[in-house]
């Protein structure tokens, strides 16, 4: 929860310094309401990026959480009218409180859904305007506060590397990046690195399959 | 509505919209049974793709001229350093988002 309204505000501040006021703050994270692919977004809009490589980016940063929403195909099943709000606001922070599945034994367990996937959808939205507002009086300047995005992926980066014991996957990211983003130069190699990744790893699970 | 705010406007609603995709589509398709193949990717791009952002946000470090990466080097080591010792990552990115500020400043200080 804590994390929610931090993560938010070092959001609305970055989006403030790279020129985008509150509102667009407001609705990024009401309509979008996922954390590391809005402060991708921010790279993204400012350097006025093409429509095709919004949509691919946001496809391959999102991706698990098509792994998020099939493991909880079951549990949402039948939710009825919470359903697609459920969905929605399947972010991984609510995903990590949902999965475990300690909803309330006596009460609503949709209704439980609900309100957590509500809370957390609240807290992201408050602490993205809270930034942007504060991004505006800030006392000194904020030069630099673009290296919160960049900390947020090496912090989530060293997470999965201690979690991981397979680190192919990991090295794979960082490798074909850095090639493409040599060979294509700094505007135009998030597609290409995208491409590379998947064929890599396609080959990685041929080989796996065949051991 | 300026031109260029309306270009935002159409990438804001492509982000909404893409990300709600990958949030709906399990619902919609894979009722009954999921592809290996796609559960394989499920497991493995993840970590993959944090690599792509990790150097997607150093794109723009010109390592042949001053500071030479220095200060992204240090405050990015000391994020990792901090993720392992504590498992933290609003302390993590903090941590290393105030090294990183300090460590600008002092070089454009000339300290």
């Amino acid at each position: 929860m804590a994390g929610y309204i931090v993560l938010g505000i070092g959001f609305g501040i970055l989006l403030r310094s790279a020129g985008y006021g509150v509102l667009w703050a407001f609705a990024m994270s009401a309509l979008i309401y996922a954390g590391s692919m809005q402060y991708v977004g921010v790279g993204l809009i400012s350097g006025g990026a093409s429509v095709l490589t919004v949509m691919l980016t946001t496809l391959m940063v999102n991706a698990r959480h098509l792994f998020y929403s099939i493991s909880m195909i079951g549990r949402y099943q039948n939710a009825g009218k919470y359903k697609p709000y459920l969905i929605f606001g399947l972010t991984d922070e609510t995903y990590s409180l949902l999965c475990s599945g300690a909803a309330p034994p006596d009460g609503d367990a949709d209704l439980y859904r609900f309100l957590v996937t509500l809370f957390n959808h609240s807290y992201w939205v408050t602490g993205s305007v809270l930034g942007s507002l504060l991004g505006a009086i800030l006392p000194f300047s904020a030069a630099g506060i673009e290296f919160s995005m960049t900390a947020l992926f090496i912090a989530s980066f060293t997470e999965q590397w201690i979690t991981h014991k397979d680190h192919r996957p990991a090295l794979t990211g960082i490798c074909s990046t850095a090639l493409c983003r040599f060979l294509f130069g700094p505007s135009s190699f998030l597609i290409p690195s995208m491409i590379l990744i998947t064929l890599v790893l396609t080959v990685l699970r041929g080989k796996e399959e065949t051991v | 509505m300026t031109p260029e705010h309306a270009h935002t406007a159409v990438l804001v609603a492509v982000m909404a919209a893409m990300t709600a995709l990958t949030r709906f589509l399990p619902f919609l398709v894979f009722r009954k049974r999921i592809p290996p193949y796609i559960s394989y990717l499920g497991r493995v791009l993840p970590p993959a793709i944090i690599g792509m952002l990790v150097v997607y946000c150093l794109k723009d470090v010109r390592l042949t001229a001053a500071p030479f990466g220095i200060p992204e080097l240090a405050a990015g080591l000391a994020v990792a350093a901090l993720q392992a010792w504590r498992r933290n990552a609003i302390l993590s990115i903090l941590g290393g988002t105030i090294i990183y500020m300090l460590l600008t400043r002092m070089i454009g200080a000339g300290i």
